[in-house]
């Protein structure tokens, strides 16, 4: 269609043309003609931001004035003056504060949790990351994170252990294995453990799953020659005990992971796994897990974020070494993560210095947490660019 | 020639058989993968039942809805939930009126209007804030307003780090209600020449209503449990404090706390009368019935947000 | 080495309905049989028969017969995936395993079928990639991941992968429709040369092809609207582009309905 307003329009704006809008130019020329400024009941004419290249009139010749065509690029109008409308302004200017919002929080997190850790960090008389003790109830302070470090890592490591290949079979089943109806059921039932509030793993944990597992953890001392399995005389409340809690309730969030970057494989690679005459699990080995496997990990560092997070259910479980107690591999034994030491004492801590160095504490549990979490997101938005 | 140890198909089709060890391989896999399924189920069942069947003793009792645990020692019988359901309550309750309009407000941000820098530093952010352990938020709200500012501990300190709980979830739930929304919806709307902001919320955010609801219900369901900011922020009170700004505050999962404490430190054994008598540890009863009151509400709310969600006019 | 292909009285199901009804043919070892036809009426899914890849999907079922040299491949006692052994297929969409190199691409369905001997898989990926037309290509690359060819050569990939456990049968279902004219007659200058080793059965949309390429055509149409499929006439490539017998066929031929 021969362009009629090629005097207002450049080569651009024909070429970004996204959609001639046909209907508005004589209601345009409405406006023009009374002026009028719009008010609630008449019908906006200035097109979205969204549309931006979309200019008046294409299809259809019409004198109108200069003034109410629209140039590619500028939030366009067609009333007289061109001003943005003020509910999108607001609209647009409240959203926008919002997600500035929520960048200024992160880093008023990292702020004050610096500028209050730092002053303890300051006064500590042991080394912050190698020291085993924490006494910061009075000065001298001396406190340092290197058990907390062992504990956390090493009963979310556990936890993750146990939790990724139960993880990986029960997303298998739902995807490959279990029949259509079933499907949705399966997995609600294992969201439910997600929906389980933590201090409730921990009282579970403690009272209720803790002493059957004593007699599996006897079991466990007859291999003592691996220091991971000795017996250090807690029968109950050991990281062992913490483990396994934590590996059930970081089970729905990897299990969901893997359903759905599961169920995502593409038909066609598992039609040719099919075609070459594969059995299912040959199948599931050929197309779906190759395919599968980064969402996998990506679900698999989510789940060990979470873990390590977890206060209550730990603090309940674990039970608290005594001080000056020395350093131990096993996992029977007791202990504490950064989460627990600071759920315990923040309760009653007072004081700039000692409440700082628990702050200090968090401080190292936040980068842990993000470093982890960054990773699982690094791998997921790889992936991206391969599909 | 062949190139296969065992001769293909010339065989006939009739005769042949799969290679025992690939089937051997298949069956194991199968039972394995049953078999996790069954395994996970596990823990699922006891721990529901271990709560029911401890819990709800306590939860039967008269006056467990009506009742505090002022002036109640692990010895004596009675008392309820009352403290700690209000106080649940009423934190939750502050925490979600901050949470929802800022939620909407950045989920709106990002998808309609979502592109140039602050809109991909924002869901990089939002991102971090799903991994910020409570613990750590809670020790952040506590740096700010008791640390810095040198404030008191209340319970509107727990509902301030709910929200930092809450956002993430309530963002990334509306986030994807509002990306179901056909856009030939909002194009018919233009089309008509309705505004932006108009198109925003009255079409498209009414759509995905249900979605949004669905997500703010299990937000609060995620939030009603989380222990860690009452252990920092607030001060445990087994009377009722229905101020949200002064004093020590109860609330359910610091209820099954304290109670827990009771439960270690309390023995069951004490002087009536001149005999040693066993006293019933009546903490137990308390920590399963705070339990299990705490389940049924948050069980609850992930029912309801299935039910709304039932009623979602985009395919989910 | 090839096999002959029959069908008896094939009804084939998706759940309860009947998607295609009563089919019979008869295709002989070391020939070209193309399946043409308008769109949805049923072709691949005879297709998909052949190598009992129809019931891959839920609840799709068959009736009657499908022999392969004699042997009901639908008998009782026969484990699909056996016959899918047999059988090699190619589909639309060239679908390399994204995570397998070219080497082992060829190789993975050699690998399933059995223990191959270690020195003679080298010689395997050759003797395939030349099949299929593909060794000049890339014998410098067999490294490299499949995925990363054109569609060209990911579809004669898929050919080298389908051929390397020497199937009796070779089933294409529309093998060119995702590539461009020259990798398509690439393709189809194949398939003369494969025609001396295997049976194959191409379904096809492009009536030209089928006219190029086969020997044998088998027209497949709806009985009508709402009504399963059938087969409405199979015979010679020259009689049924030149003198169908039917008269449905000669209207598709000619162009009166599509």
């Amino acid at each position: 269609m021969p362009d009629r307003n090629s005097s207002t329009r450049d080569a651009d704006t024909r070429n970004n043309l996204r959609r001639p809008v046909t209907a508005r130019p004589t209601a345009d020329l409405e406006n023009q003609e009374n002026g009028v400024p719009d008010g609630p009941g008449k019908p906006d004419l200035s097109p979205p931001p969204q549309l931006r290249e979309v200019t008046v009139g294409s299809a259809e010749p019409l004198a109108v004035s200069s003034g109410a065509v629209t140039v590619s690029g500028a939030a366009p109008s067609l009333v007289a003056g061109g001003r943005r409308r003020i509910g999108d302004r607001v609209l647009a200017t409240l959203t926008a504060g919002s997600g500035a919002f929520i960048v200024l929080l992160i880093a008023l997190v990292a702020i004050f949790l610096l500028s209050q850790a730092i002053p303890s960090i300051a006064k500590d008389h042991a080394n912050f990351l190698f020291s085993r003790q924490f006494s910061v109830r009075s000065e001298p302070l001396q406190f340092g994170v290197l058990d907390l470090l062992w504990v956390t890592v090493i009963s979310s490591v556990l936890a993750l252990l146990i939790a990724v290949p139960i993880a990986v079979g029960i997303a298998l089943f739902i995807t490959q294995y279990a029949p259509k109806s079933i499907r949705k059921g399966v997995a609600y039932l294992i969201d439910l453990l997600a929906a389980i509030p933590s201090i409730i793993y921990g009282i579970w944990g403690i009272y209720v799953l803790a002493p059957h597992l004593v007699g599996v953890q006897r079991a466990f001392y007859h291999l003592d020659f691996i220091p991971l399995f000795a017996d250090k005389g807690v029968d109950t409340g050991s990281i062992f005990d913490a483990s396994l809690v934590l590996a059930v309730m970081i089970l729905p969030i990897i299990t969901a992971i893997a359903r759905d970057v599961f169920v995502r494989t593409p038909d066609h690679h598992i039609e040719a796994a099919w075609a070459l005459g594969a059995t299912r699990w040959e199948m599931i080995r050929m197309a779906v897990l190759p395919y599968g496997r980064p969402g996998v990990i990506s679900g698999a560092m989510l789940g060990l974020g979470r873990a390590l997070g977890e206060t209550i259910a730990v603090l309940l479980i674990l039970s608290k070494p005594p001080e000056g107690a020395p350093f131990t591999a096993s996992i029977f034994n007791g202990g504490q993560t950064f989460a627990s030491l600071i759920g315990l004492n923040m309760q009653e801590a007072n004081g700039k210095l000692e409440t700082g160095a628990y702050i200090a504490a968090g401080l190292v549990l936040f980068v842990l947490t993000f470093a982890v979490n960054a990773a699982a997101r690094a791998i997921v938005n790889r992936r991206k660019e391969f599909v | 020639m062949t190139v296969l140890a065992t001769p293909p198909a010339a065989d006939s089709l009739l005769t042949a058989r799969r290679g025992g060890r690939r089937q051997l391989k298949n069956s194991v896999a199968t039972v394995l993968v049953y078999l996790s399924f069954a395994i996970a189920l596990v823990p699922l069942g006891w721990l529901l039942w271990s709560v029911l069947s401890k819990g709800l003793h306590a939860m039967t009792r008269n006056g467990w809805f009506t009742h505090s645990q002022r002036n109640l020692t692990y010895r004596d019988p009675g008392g309820g939930a009352y403290h700690a359901i209000v106080g649940t309550v009423e934190q939750v309750f502050l925490c979600t009126a901050i949470a929802v309009p800022i939620s909407l407000l950045v989920a709106v941000y990002l998808v309609e209007y979502g592109t140039g820098r602050l809109a991909r530093v924002t869901t990089f952010m939002v991102d971090i804030l799903t991994g910020i352990p409570s613990i750590v938020a809670a020790l952040f709200i506590y740096a700010v307003f008791i640390g810095a500012f040198g404030g008191q501990r209340a319970g509107w300190l727990v509902s301030l780090t709910l929200v930092m709980l809450m956002i993430p979830v309530i963002v990334r739930t509306t986030e994807e209600m509002l990306k179901l929304v056909p856009n030939e919806l909002r194009e018919a709307a233009y089309a008509l020449g309705v505004p932006k902001w108009k198109t925003i919320l009255r079409i498209v955010v009414p759509t995905a209503l249900t979605g949004i609801l669905t997500g703010i219900i299990l937000g609060i369901a995620r939030v009603a449990g989380e222990t860690a900011p009452l252990l920092i922020l607030v001060g445990y009170a087994p009377g009722i404090n229905t101020n949200l700004f002064s004093g020590f505050q109860g609330a359910l999962p610091s209820m099954i706390n304290a109670e827990t404490l009771n439960l270690n430190s309390g023995g069951t054994y004490g002087l009536v009368n001149g005999h040693v008598r066993l006293i019933h540890n009546y903490a137990v009863d308390r920590v399963w019935g705070a339990a299990l009151t705490l389940i049924i509400i948050v069980m609850g709310l992930n029912l309801l947000a299935r039910l709304i969600a039932r009623f979602s006019k985009v395919n989910q | 080495m090839a096999k002959r292909i029959e069908a008896k009285n094939l009804n084939i199901y998706y759940g309860k309905f009947l998607a295609v009804e009563n089919v019979n043919l008869t295709i002989a070892p070391r020939s070209v049989t193309a399946f043409i036809g308008p769109s949805g009426c049923g072709k691949s899914t005879v297709l998909r028969t052949i190598n009992r890849m129809h019931e891959v999907i839920a609840g799709a079922t068959v009736q009657g017969e499908v022999l392969l040299d004699g042997e009901n491949i639908y008998d009782a006692r026969v484990d699909p995936v056996n016959v899918r052994r047999t059988i090699g297929m190619v589909f639309q969409r060239p679908n390399p395993f994204p995570t397998m190199s070219i080497y082992d691409n060829v190789v993975a369905g050699l690998k399933l079928a059995g223990k191959p001997k270690r020195g003679e898989l080298d010689a395997v990926v050759e003797r395939s990639l030349r099949g299929a037309n593909l060794w000049e290509e890339v014998k410098d690359r067999l490294d490299k991941p499949g995925a990363g060819l054109s569609g060209g050569q990911q579809q004669r990939l898929c050919i080298a992968r389908a051929i390397a456990v020497e199937p009796q049968v070779l089933l294409m279902d529309e093998p060119c429709s995702a590539l461009d004219p020259i990798s398509t007659l690439a393709i189809e200058d194949l398939i003369q040369t494969l025609k001396e080793k295997y049976t194959i059965v191409i379904v096809t949309h492009n009536m030209q092809q089928a006219a190029r390429v086969s020997e044998r055509t088998a027209f497949f149409n709806l009985a009508g609207i709402g009504k399963p499929g059938q087969l409405v006439e199979i015979d010679d490539t020259q009689k049924i582009f030149s003198n169908p017998t039917e008269r449905r066929t000669e209207d598709y031929i000619s162009g009166r309905f599509g």
